[in-house]
């Protein structure tokens, strides 16, 4: 009797399935029926799609890990949909046809999280390896690089005969090698595969390597270990370099924000408290400017730094000016007054900024030559670092011409050096001043449009940069421009070297110390001023 | 002597300006007066004004209601501008001056930590709103906030089950609260069969904007070929350029994610969230949740700020919680003496905005549901985890030795916030 039961059921069922199964390899209503189900259903549905072997289906995995598949609630049909404005454009997954505008809430998101983008990474790899975009065909044998599959092996295979790019090429023998690893090839196979993926780079090889020399013996294990000492050696020589660059990054960041310091501090011996809000004023310039950009003309987007930058000079020099004409002039020769009331200015300045803009950070975009990284051998150099690093120098350069080349860099060198003498050459000392505070000030502000690109522009910006300012201007010498660079640089490196065996709160620490015992030594800074203004 | 005659003349001065104060109290007595402790100026503005405006809200709606006890409710807004013993004076000042019979506010934990005195000393009402370290328990004091219980761990667990994370990267800002947390966590990975050398713990100052090092050393730490997770107690402003870091060298969510306990609507707000879709954040709240609750709290929150743009997040709700719990324990009260509400408030329930009810528990510490939520491009979260039913906040951590053996009880007879059940005294210790 039970078993009559389970035969009638199993007759039940069989059809079921069979026509299950023949539904289940019509791509389309494979991807539509992801309208349906929870994210757990959800791997089995994107495992059947792959299942097809067809790269028709690429473009719908691709949108469902970007989060832009979309379905239509009253059909349940699914689309990649792109914003326009407040409304949707849908587009077939397999064809890409516009099927035309839809309003935003008549669709809904079909849901995707990081286990499920990782499960269409890696079935994606070998669909994408025919891919007509380069980027794509290398992102594609990177996957396969990782995971070593071996039912790759033949599409990888396929593809590296009609491959010609170089590049892609390289990537994918070096997946190749990974999927010989793991497949049973010959020792002599192997033993080739290890030598290539050693000549390859990188981190990523070693735990490839530990886990196959763990799990083989011979030759082949002792060739693998081989390899790993040999990457190891190199990685080591390549973090040094790195380490190296990490220093100069930072230290142009630390150079970027005294650089203004050391024109007021510096040339002219104001301790300027409010320094840290000139580079405040600066980056909420470019916030503005970036915010008029995007709500007006979208298109100049990448050009809104240049269009900041001048502008940013301009506020921040003509506060400076301002301050200049009607505070500190008063000031002169009393250095506690003058820390106080700049400090003050910095309170007030800090404060108008959070009621005009409110206290939370504002959103300042990277540009996209600004975004991203650039390989150099086992060096990352992130762009915007990068780019930092090039202003940062340009700005020192551009300063130092004004000052060493120009009629003003000279009358401002004159009052500095002799401020009696330069009055009585007829030079008009008062302007001189106000218009060197405003240079500094002005400096400050473009600082600020180069921080606003890897710091919080919120009000409180410029105060976590101040202290740094000083230590930069101190540590290299009042007065001296060559002195801010050096101090900054060696800053910089230091403390980078110094992060991995103390940790980021202890390097700090240590970086003051250093400071404190050097000035002991030499209280002039790095490079001392020489000559009459020191006596006086 | 001319001292002396100072000090006089300023006895004078404070005798009379304490006269004016009792006048215009005394003119004011047809309202009840609600403290507001939360910083307006300096480093913590920017998280701490969303909650004060908050509060505001919440005060003009119950007012809007027909107030309490048949009064309307005032609010006394003070400014403790981000100065920890400053949060001491100002609480002073509300319990003492104005005589508040609530205050609402504080976020770091070492403002709480030096209010706890005074609100003790003049036997005040404090809620706290924000996700803490735990290892806490007043009578003064209730957390609407998340204890570790209702954050840290069920984040770590939903790595663990779903992304099958091996290797953790526990990285906090140098205080407090990160301390504490990480402690809590490391021992609770050892006890899940973590390995030593699989835990890299790292603390930074406040306010790191360098993190070059530290995100290659954790791309490093990464890429030995265990599932690696950041479990991120990175606090306030140095959050941004950590993420800014992250995708600039390229780590998506997919390689390390990144689950963090201190980022929240408000603070992506700030940022270009593009390349961050996918690292995950642990909060009883988030502003996505689809309920018919929050949509209305969206609502009228977005009508009170008049901008159409402004996000909620969860020690807001925190906030809508616990000042909807001493509302109604006043109304059961029918006063609001302290002593009385604060035994009446145990046991409350109201509404959450998550679609569920939150009680208060007798070690002042409330139950929540814990929300795992991924971020979106639109700089809102997912959410995609979300615990069956609710969590009681656990004062006193399970994890760590010391703390294990104490509990808290509030009600009568045992009154004790920190009794140790193997000697059965109260007062213990915790780690």
């Amino acid at each position: 009797m039970q078993h009559l039961i389970r035969f009638l059921i199993a007759l039940l069922i069989v059809p079921l399935l069979i026509t299950g199964v023949s539904a289940q390899t019509d791509p389309r209503s494979l991807i539509d029926a992801m309208a349906a189900g929870n994210l757990k259903a959800r791997a089995a549905q994107i495992e059947a799609l792959a299942a097809i072997g067809d790269a028709k289906t690429v473009p719908a995995l691709q949108a469902l890990s970007d989060g832009a598949l979309y379905f239509r609630k009253s059909d349940k049909k699914v689309f990649i949909a792109q914003k326009s404005g407040k409304d949707f454009d849908l587009f077939d997954p397999l064809t890409a046809e516009n099927i035309g505008t839809v309003p935003k809430g008549s669709v809904s998101k079909v849901r995707v999280n990081n286990s499920l983008r990782r499960l269409i990474r890696s079935v994606i790899g070998t669909l994408t390896l025919l891919s007509p975009d380069p980027q794509v065909r290398i992102a594609a044998a990177q996957t396969i690089f990782k995971t070593g599959d071996p039912d790759s092996l033949e599409a990888l295979d396929r593809a590296l005969v009609q491959e010609k790019a170089p590049d892609v090429r390289s990537a994918m023998e070096l997946a190749r090698a990974s999927v010989i690893l793991k497949s049973d090839s010959t020792d002599a196979d192997k033993i080739a595969a290890i030598g290539l993926i050693q000549k390859g780079d990188g981190r990523e090889a070693i735990p490839l390597l530990n886990e196959f020399a763990a799990q083989s013996d011979g030759p082949v294990s002792a060739a693998a270990n081989k390899a790993i000492v040999e990457i190891e050696k190199t990685i080591a020589l390549w973090d040094i370099g790195q380490t190296v660059w990490y220093g100069i990054s930072l230290g142009s960041v630390l150079l970027l924000a005294a650089i203004g310091l050391a024109v007021t501090f510096g040339v002219m011996g104001v301790i300027n408290m409010a320094h840290g809000e000139m580079v405040m004023l600066g980056a909420y310039t470019t916030y503005v400017v970036q915010e008029i950009i995007r709500n007006g003309y979208p298109g100049l987007f990448d050009y809104s730094l240049a269009l900041a930058l001048p502008l940013a000079f301009l506020v921040s020099g003509s506060c400076g000016f301002v301050m200049e004409r009607t505070i500190i002039r008063f000031l002169y020769g009393r250095p506690l007054e003058t820390l106080l009331a700049t400090w003050g200015v910095s309170l007030i300045l800090q404060q108008t900024i959070r009621t005009i803009f409110g206290s939370t950070n504002k959103e300042v975009g990277n540009p996209t030559w600004m975004s991203g990284a650039y390989e150099l051998g086992g060096l990352t150099l992130t762009a915007n670092r990068l780019w930092i690093v090039v202003f940062a120098l340009f700005v020192f350069a551009a300063l130092f011409v004004v000052l060493k080349k120009t009629g003003f860099g000279l009358q401002m060198r004159a009052v500095t050096q002799n401020r009696k003498m330069a009055s009585s050459m007829g030079i008009r000392t008062p302007w001189v001043d106000a218009l060197t505070f405003a240079l500094g000030s002005g400096i400050a502000g473009i600082a600020g449009v180069a921080l606003s690109q890897i710091a919080n522009v919120s009000p409180n910006l410029g105060q976590n940069y101040i202290i740094d300012s000083f230590m930069v201007v101190v540590f290299g010498g009042v007065g001296n421009l060559w002195g801010t660079l050096i101090g900054a640089l060696t800053l910089g490196v230091a403390n980078k070297f110094l992060e991995p065996f103390a940790g980021a709160v202890l390097a700090k620490i240590l970086i003051l110390v250093f400071i404190i015992l050097f000035i002991q030594k030499r209280p002039r800074g790095l490079f001392a001023l020489k000559g009459r203004a020191v006596e006086a | 002597m001319t001292i002396l005659k100072n000090t006089a003349r300023s006895i004078g001065f404070a005798a009379l300006v304490a006269g004016m104060m009792t006048t215009t109290l005394a003119n004011a007595a047809d309202t009840i007066k609600v403290g507001i402790l939360h910083s307006l100026s300096g480093t913590m503005a920017i998280s701490e004004t969303t909650l004060k405006d908050a509060m505001l809200m919440l005060i003009e709606e119950q007012n809007k209601k027909g107030g309490l006890l048949g009064q309307q409710l005032e609010a006394v807004v003070v400014d403790p501008a981000s100065d920890w013993p400053l949060f001491a004076e100002k609480a002073r000042e509300l319990l003492d001056v104005h005589k508040v019979a609530a205050v609402f506010g504080n976020w770091t934990s070492v403002s709480r930590k030096s209010v706890l005195p005074v609100f003790a000393e003049l036997n005040g009402i404090l809620f706290y709103p924000v996700q803490y370290e735990g290892e806490e328990s007043q009578r003064n004091v209730f957390y609407t906030g998340a204890a570790p219980n209702q954050q840290a761990i069920p984040a770590v667990d939903y790595l663990l089950a779903n992304e099958e994370v091996e290797r953790w990267v526990l990285a906090g800002t140098d205080y407090v609260y990160p301390r504490t947390t990480n402690k809590i966590l490391e021992a609770y990975l050892k006890s899940k069969g973590v390995a030593d050398e699989d835990i890299m713990i790292n603390y930074t100052p406040f306010g790191h904007s360098d993190w070059q090092t530290i995100v290659s050393d954790i791309k490093a730490f990464g890429s030995e070929g265990k599932k690696t997770a950041v479990v991120s107690t990175i606090n306030g402003d140095a959050n941004v350029p950590f993420y800014k870091e992250l995708g600039n060298q390229g780590i998506s969510a997919t390689d390390i994610p990144v689950v963090a306990f201190s980022v929240g609507e408000e603070e992506l707000a700030g940022l270009d969230t593009e390349p961050l879709v996918g690292h995950l954040a642990a909060w009883n709240y988030f502003q996505s949740v689809d309920t018919e609750e929050n949509a209305t709290f969206i609502e009228t929150w977005k009508a009170f700020t008049g901008d159409e743009n402004r996000v909620t997040n969860d020690p807001m709700e925190a906030h809508y919680i616990g000042f909807n719990m001493w509302v109604k324990a006043v109304e059961k009260a029918g006063t609001t003496d302290v002593d009385t509400v604060i035994d009446e408030i145990v046991g409350v329930a109201v509404p959450n905005l998550s679609g569920g009810y939150s009680a208060m528990m007798p070690n002042h510490h409330i139950t929540k549901p814990v929300l795992i939520g991924e971020i979106q491009a639109d700089g809102q979260f997912e959410i995609v985890e979300r615990t069956n039913g609710l969590v009681a906040g656990d004062a006193w951590s399970d994890y760590l030795p010391d703390s294990a053996k104490l509990i808290s009880d509030w009600r009568k007879p045992l009154s004790c916030g920190n009794f140790n059940v193997e000697t059965s005294t109260c007062g213990g210790k915790g780690s």
